[in-house]
């Protein structure tokens, strides 16, 4: 039988032998030495639905890479399969009935069980409008599916509660710590300078108006570093690519417009 | 059957800050005395770092906030409606576990204004008894300012609250809040440093004519050993405060301030997983609790106080499925228990949107970190021919905000997409929020029963909830939508938003204010309260119900400071008095 340490060298190998152009023998010693990502919640046809639905929530773009480069339909996939997913924290006793719009969430689905419906439901649509399934049209098609579902019912479950948990949790993995799955390689810390785990700013905060433009750190980065209790800001480095941003375009804005208390803003005191 | 315990001096429902308070005290005086804490343990060695900065664990998924699973309430906008349960945190997640909400809290500390304690009396003396609302239910606290001033005192020195003195007994002092009450001494430490958006708000405000001053920070700005000897550790502005722990113990909290004075004196025995589901009367007297524990057992615990310190809905609940006091009928007004529920959202919400020249790091912060205004709040301004009475505080606060919980975009961004992500890219680093919290009346429809047709796992009913945004508050917040206008544009800003409340409370947003009172109120009779200035209940003279439950109506200002006082307050009271003569301290 042949040995792992064997079967890598034969394998490696077969790769400089190749050269880098043989993409799939790379990937596969590339898996060998790092821990390979699997969905263990969603099928086939769903993944490939949540890839192509996260990347048009947060694309790739002159900014870098969107959500589907920075695994976050594997945050989403970790997060489906455990307590949250099963929404083992939320009361979920009946009875259900009429409600009115302002008592919160009161369908009998756990998240789960909402991405389930939910993802099925608009892949019929889908099928039934432009004949093929969500993941298969073309970006802008999916942009106009996902803007549409805020105002339809998708069989028992309203598209707007099924895309609100969508963007959640794809936002959420974005900028989750990586050690969920998501936020591969830091890009959502990256993207919008936030530093990751280690921080200690006595100095800096009275350091005004001073970018702190630094290579994040994350969970593991702190703990493989053997860096537990190790607080200090020594730890970060100067980021590689200063950060450049420009401000959006303005939009018009109604002054009348209510604030979306639903989006937060999320602090608490 | 119950298995029924060896009886103690004291049983205490619910570890918080109010619980941890008079557990130490009477432990400290000798008294035998026993914690239930229906939540977890957690000490100070489970939040160590890495780990706890986590955004997802704490910020997101609610760690150290209830399991709604196990319990939770039911929410209506009135009478007419069906209530339906809170199935997942939304407008105001409330804590569990050793510590309650003093675990995951921001620290903001506050006393109330001396006009708070007096409200309506001082409102008819100003303004005619036609200026407040004629569903409004407001009433005047059954002690003053200067009664409680000696308790406020020995709270902010418990636990070593960061600040400046505004006004040092009748002397206004600067850089403090010169609205403030007299304080009889100058805070335990200096205030926490000024960060830029700080900077900003201050010269702006003080342009505008008002008297900036730091916030009142539970975060020690310097190393600090309370009056008990316990010592506690220095800031270091790491940005992961608010809803999670401290891992240089530096915010305050009842495992690190309070309770290792009580458990050295080896009164103090704390059991966790046990949730109280009974008060236990006979004959007009508290015998003990009925709990079930971690093992699912159900165990009697006879004492001979009584303390009732849990979290407003807890206390209220307890109440009422003990059968103690009156519930109380919106339609007839008759009864106390549940009555006077109030609470308060941020009003006005001011995001505002800087571009190049400015980086503000938000990830750097302090839970009570900020820069505010009080020129605003109480009767602190004329309010004649305004149309509401009351007001606001307002802040610039630098929390601490990781991406997670901070994704700032101006108004009319769309909510994803490339334009979602490069104004995330943009605005994450130059984005302040400034916020004001606001004063709230108790009105007739606002309160608290027991739902009909939900119940918690221990098989009580749940709370129900009756709730809406009073009149009063919505002709403020007009008002103060317009001063938000004026300080945003003092400010300089790129864009900014100025927004006032929602038109109805709607349990399904985040709000995120966990400043929920009333229900088992304080005042002088019988008649109108459930306990008396001591916390002691009128019907129940051995049980005493001590927390934010006891306000007749929220302030502006966060209710923990004045949790902490009434706490103090309280135990001085059982030790001095109570102790003395086991009876009704008010007659």
């Amino acid at each position: 039988m042949m040995d792992r340490r064997r079967f890598l060298t034969i394998l490696s190998s077969t790769v400089a032998a190749l050269g880098s152009a043989n993409v799939l023998a790379v990937h596969k010693v590339a898996a060998l030495g790092t821990m390979q990502k699997a969905y263990t919640f969603f099928t086939g046809a769903e993944s490939a639905f949540i890839e192509a639905a996260v990347a048009r929530i947060i694309p790739a773009d002159d900014l870098g890479p969107g959500a589907l480069e920075a695994d976050v339909p594997y945050f989403i996939d970790q997060q489906l399969t455990g307590d949250y997913g099963a929404g083992a924290r939320f009361y979920n006793q009946g009875p259900f009935g009429a409600t009115t719009p302002y008592q919160g969430y009161q369908l009998p689905l756990s998240p789960r069980d909402l991405y389930r419906v939910g993802m099925a439901a608009t892949d019929r649509y889908c099928r039934e409008t432009y004949g093929k399934d969500f993941a298969k049209l073309e970006p802008a098609q999916q942009d106009e599916v996902l803007q549409g579902l805020q105002g339809v019912v998708l069989e028992d479950v309203p598209g707007a509660t099924f895309f609100s948990q969508l963007l959640t949790d794809a936002k959420d993995g974005f900028f989750a710590d990586p050690a969920y799955g998501g936020n591969k390689d830091m890009v959502g810390w990256k993207l919008v300078g936030f530093p990751g785990v280690p921080a200690e700013y006595t100095e800096l905060i009275e350091r005004h108006n001073e970018p702190y433009d630094v290579e994040p750190v994350d969970l593991g980065g702190m703990q493989h570093a053997g860096l537990q209790h190790d607080h200090l800001h020594a730890v970060h480095r100067p980021a590689a690519v200063p950060r450049r941003t420009t401000a959006p375009p303005s939009r018009p804005v109604d002054p009348e417009e209510p604030y979306d208390w639903k989006s937060g803003p999320r602090f608490s005191v | 059957m119950a298995t029924r315990l060896k009886s103690v001096d004291a049983v205490v429902i619910g570890v918080g800050w109010a619980g941890s308070i008079m557990a130490t005290e009477l432990a400290k005086a000798g008294l035998k005395v026993v914690g239930l804490e229906r939540g977890r343990y957690r000490g100070q060695e489970e939040f160590t770092l890495p780990g706890i900065h986590d955004e997802l664990k704490y910020n997101r998924r609610l760690e150290l906030f209830e399991d709604l699973s196990r319990s939770t309430i039911t929410c209506r906008n009135n009478t007419g409606e069906v209530a339906r349960p809170m199935r997942r945190h939304g407008p105001f997640p409330w804590g569990e576990g050793l510590g309650g909400a003093g675990f995951h809290w921001a620290g903001w500390t506050w006393r109330h204004s001396p006009w708070s304690f007096e409200m309506r009396t001082r409102t008819i003396e100003r303004y005619g008894e036609r200026a407040i609302p004629t569903d409004a239910t407001i009433q005047d606290w059954p002690m003053t300012y200067d009664e409680l001033e000696s308790s406020y005192d020995k709270f902010e020195y418990a636990i070593g609250l960061s600040g400046k003195a505004g006004n040092i007994n009748g002397e206004i002092q600067p850089g403090g809040n010169p609205f403030e009450g007299p304080r009889s001494r100058e805070f335990p430490n200096p205030p926490l440093k000024k960060s830029y958006g700080m900077a900003i708000f201050e010269e702006a405000t003080r342009s505008l004519g008002y008297h900036p001053f730091p916030t009142p920070a539970a975060q020690t700005s310097q190393p600090y050993t309370n009056p008990d000897g316990v010592g506690m550790g220095q800031c270091i502005y790491c940005g992961y405060c608010m809803n999670t722990g401290c891992e240089v113990a530096a915010k305050a909290t009842p495992q690190t301030t309070v309770l290792p004075a009580a458990l050295q004196t080896g009164n103090l025995e704390i059991r966790t997983h046990a949730a109280v589901t009974r008060i236990n009367t006979s004959g007009g007297r508290a015998t003990g609790v009925t709990y079930v524990d971690g093992r699912g057992r159900e165990i009697e615990q006879p004492a001979d106080i009584v303390l009732l310190t849990g979290f407003t809905w807890s206390n209220t609940q307890l109440l009422l499925v003990s059968g103690i006091g009156k519930p109380y009928d919106p339609a007839t007004g008759t009864g106390n228990v549940g009555k006077n529920f109030s609470w308060h959202g941020a009003m006005p919400y001011i995001p505002l949107y800087y571009d190049d020249g400015h980086v503000f790091n938000p990830f750097v912060g302090a839970g009570a970190l900020g820069m505010c205004i009080s020129d605003l709040e109480g009767d602190n301004f004329d309010h004649t021919g305004l149309g509401f009475i009351g007001g606001i505080f307002m802040a610039y606060f630098q929390l601490g905000a990781g991406p997670m919980m901070f994704q700032p975009t101006p108004p009319g961004t769309p909510g994803w997409g490339s334009e979602w992500k490069q104004a995330v890219a943009h605005y994450y680093n130059r984005t302040l929020q400034v916020v004001a919290f606001h004063d709230h009346l108790s009105y007739r429809g606002n309160y608290m029963d027991l739902d009909p047709n939900y119940t918690d796992i221990y098989g009580n009913p749940l709370l129900r909830l009756t709730y809406d945004i009073g009149t009063n508050e919505i002709r403020m917040s007009d008002y103060m939508v317009g001063v938000g206008h004026e300080v945003a544009r003092a400010m300089k800003p790129s864009r900014y938003a100025v927004y006032g409340l929602p038109k109805r409370f709607d349990a399904g947003a985040n709000y995120f204010v966990i400043h929920q009172v009333g229900g088992a109120m304080a005042g002088t009779t019988p008649e109108n309260s459930v306990v008396n200035k001591y916390m002691q209940s009128w019907d129940v003279p051995n049980l005493f119900v001590v927390g934010a439950s006891a306000f007749p109506q929220i302030t502006a200002y966060n209710p923990t400071g004045t949790v902490g006082a009434l706490s103090y307050f309280s135990a001085d009271a059982i030790i001095n008095q109570y102790l003395k003569d086991p009876g009704p301290l008010v007659s």
